[in-house]
């Protein structure tokens, strides 16, 4: 048998056939849908006048548009309280698993499924959302999907997808203190770009990735979309299997014997080849910032911005100039959350930078925990009390200020440094002014008030 | 689905590159639970200004800048997988966009939409904006069953690539369900097979 890559063995194991010079029919092992890519999906169904083809194989939360205060009171604004009941009213008409408002499961669709233990290794998953990416840590092939393919997985349980390109991102050697995998991918991204990986399923390898806590190759996997990939995903190894481990809907007894022999098997055989290959040094990788408006454009944070004529547009608009260090920059926001940067190893790292000291008086800081497990473990440590006397505000669980769907909102022209993934023109709000870092490099701009490094602090 | 066979129409020129769905339909526009619509807010925060006044300078507020043809710059229609961007500029009354490279999940969105993504080499879209900012009235002809995009009345014109299967859905106006529908035993039998994870 010739040598094979990860996604490779995984992809041919979900092929229920193929279609003549185009896609493959591609059987989908689980399936998430939250509030806002789902509801003409169901009305499609509707029209059609079918069912759900296998229900116990989506499971939905609500997240997109939740508010993240008072999550017990009817949600205030008109259009998002009917889309999420929409989609209450469609899980019950249609038999769907619904972690919805209040539900002690309910949170970020890509923070709940690996701590429940959905997400498992060889699955293929998809949800109606691009950062379905995250999953791709336990060595899935998990991509995001639009609402017409939601429909298609509804009904199906499949979706039709051409077979992506290859490509293999390796990072070797320690990572220096105060730098996290949220400073590899900035990394990564802005050597890649923001379209290099356009058409490609990654594989992140190397000594760096493969010292990496779960949570921190989420974080990782996460971001493979803001390259353009379709996924990026990571061998399962010893982390991964004791991470999974007792995990709620996990295989337990057993059936975890079973499972284990067969996740022991997914890794890219010595021999097997890739479309595209790039090789880091991790003692290059320092903390990373973004200037721009797309999450390629970013620096080292001691950087200066470079010039260039594709910058111009970006920096209009985020008001900086060519040239400009952003260190020391007077920031009035910090946005700590999303579902790259909000699980609990997350929120440890910020409570013990931040622990004893106090955030600046300008700063409005913000935690979202990215599910109600994450936000009761942390209450459980009393990394709530940490951050609340600190001054940063811990809320509930959503994706907030990510996308700015609910009131969480940045003010036009502000500038707020944000551990989520997209610094779009007006990701976080219209005109508001996004710089993505590492959740240390955020809770420590919020403790000086402006753009720190955390190296110093540490 | 409509089908779409050939289009000859105006164009609209947009030389902006990377073009997020963010900005071609802002998040805070994704609560309705219909399809319609989308086309009022596309391109939102670019077309209107805090009060919902057009601002002049952005092209779609230009008079006399219509057309079913819009040409942007590369890497078109990357981030959120939010389909609702290919239903906007559908609603909106585009029917091809065209640019030198497209984000995989809009490509797919397009596609289930009937919006046809034309992918084209990046100096012959370079030569189309300036042809276009000479003469705005220029029309293209984009003819799908020969797979041909081309400027009337002039010589420009190239051929483009589209998969085969995806190409029979356009012009059928079939939709990818009707045929996984349709395959429903082979899935049946792929599950009993034991290969599900
Ligand atoms: S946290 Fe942000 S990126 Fe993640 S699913 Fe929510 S909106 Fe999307």
């Amino acid at each position: 048998m010739s040598a094979k890559t990860l996604f490779e063995k995984v992809w041919d194991k979900h092929v229920v056939s193929q279609i003549q010079d185009g896609p493959s029919v591609i059987y989908i092992d689980r399936h998430f849908i939250h509030e806002v890519t789902s509801p003409q999906a169901f009305e499609g169904l509707r029209s059609r006048g079918i069912g759900v083809f296998r229900p116990d194989q989506t499971i939905a939360t609500a997240d997109h548009n939740v508010p993240t205060i008072d999550q017990h009171l009817p949600i205030k604004d008109k259009l998002s309280r009917l889309q999420v009941q929409k989609l209450t009213n469609n899980c019950q008409e249609f038999g769907l698993e619904l972690y919805g408002l209040g539900h002690q499961y309910q949170g970020i669709v890509h923070v709940i499924g690996p701590e429940l233990g959905i997400t498992r290794p060889g699955m293929t998953i998809v949800c109606g959302d691009s950062h379905t990416s995250t999953h791709g840590a336990f060595g899935a092939i998990a991509f995001g999907i639009g609402t017409s393919e939601v429909e298609q997985v509804l009904a199906t349980q499949c979706v039709l997808q051409p077979k992506p390109l290859s490509m293999k991102i390796e990072v070797d050697g320690p990572l220096a203190s105060g730098v996290l995998s949220k400073d590899i991918i900035l990394y990564v991204a802005s050597k890649i770009s923001t379209s290099g990986a356009t058409g490609h399923f990654i594989e992140y390898t190397g000594s760096t990735i493969r010292g990496l806590s779960m949570e921190a190759r989420m974080t990782i996997c996460n971001m493979s979309i803001e390259m353009g990939a379709r996924g990026g995903m990571i061998a399962p190894d010893d982390t991964t299997f004791e991470y999974l481990k007792g995990r709620k809907f996990g295989p337990h007894g057993v059936a975890w014997d079973y499972y284990l022999k067969q996740w022991k098997e997914l890794y890219t055989d010595p021999d097997a080849t890739f479309d595209a290959s790039y090789k880091f040094d991790a003692a290059d990788i320092v903390p990373m910032i973004t200037y721009g408006t797309n999450p390629g454009m970013g620096m080292k944070i001691t950087g200066r911005i470079p010039s260039g004529p594709d910058n111009q547009k970006a920096l209009e608009y985020m008001g900086l100039t060519a040239g400009e260090q952003l260190l020391g920059k007077q920031i009035n926001h910090v946005f700590i959350g999303s579902c790259t940067n909000s699980r609990i190893e997350d929120l440890r790292l910020v409570a013990s930078l931040v622990k004893g000291k106090q955030k600046s008086p300008h700063v409005h800081a913000m935690v979202i925990p990215g599910s109600k497990q994450v936000e009761q473990q942390a209450k459980q440590e009393g990394l709530d009390q940490i951050l609340e006397a600190a001054g940063f505000q811990l809320r509930q669980p959503g994706c907030s200020a990510c996308l700015g769907m609910n009131e969480d909102k940045i003010p036009p022209g502000e500038y707020c440094v944000s551990t989520s993934n997209r610094n779009f023109e007006g990701r976080q709000g219209p005109g508001a002014r996004t710089i993505l870092a590492s959740p240390l490099t955020a809770a420590a701009t919020a403790l000086a008030g402006c753009i720190s490094d955390v190296r110093e602090i540490i | 689905m409509k089908s779409f066979n050939t289009i000859t129409s105006t164009c609209v020129s947009m030389p902006a590159e990377n073009v997020d769905t963010d900005q071609i339909i802002p998040a805070r526009f994704l609560k309705a639970t219909d399809r319609e619509g989308f086309g009022d807010n596309l391109f939102r925060d670019w077309r209107f200004d805090a009060e919902g006044n057009p601002k002049p300078d952005f092209i779609l507020n230009q008079t006399g800048v219509k057309g079913e043809v819009l040409i942007a710059g590369k890497n078109f229609g990357c981030g959120s997988s939010r389909e609702h961007a290919a239903w906007a500029l559908y609603d909106y009354g585009f029917r091809v966009v065209v640019s030198s490279f497209f984000a995989d999940i809009f490509r797919n969105n397009a596609l289930n939409n009937g919006l046809l993504p034309v992918q084209l080499p990046e100096d012959f879209i370079q030569d189309l904006f300036s042809a276009l900012e000479q003469d705005p009235s220029l029309k293209a002809t984009v003819d799908l069953t020969n797979q041909q995009f081309a400027i009337l009345g002039s010589e420009k014109s190239s051929g483009f690539e589209i998969n085969a299967h995806k190409k029979t859905c356009l012009l059928q106006g079939l939709d990818d369900i009707d045929y996984l529908i349709n395959q429903r035993d082979q899935i049946i039998a792929y599950e009993q097979a034991g290969r599900k994870v």
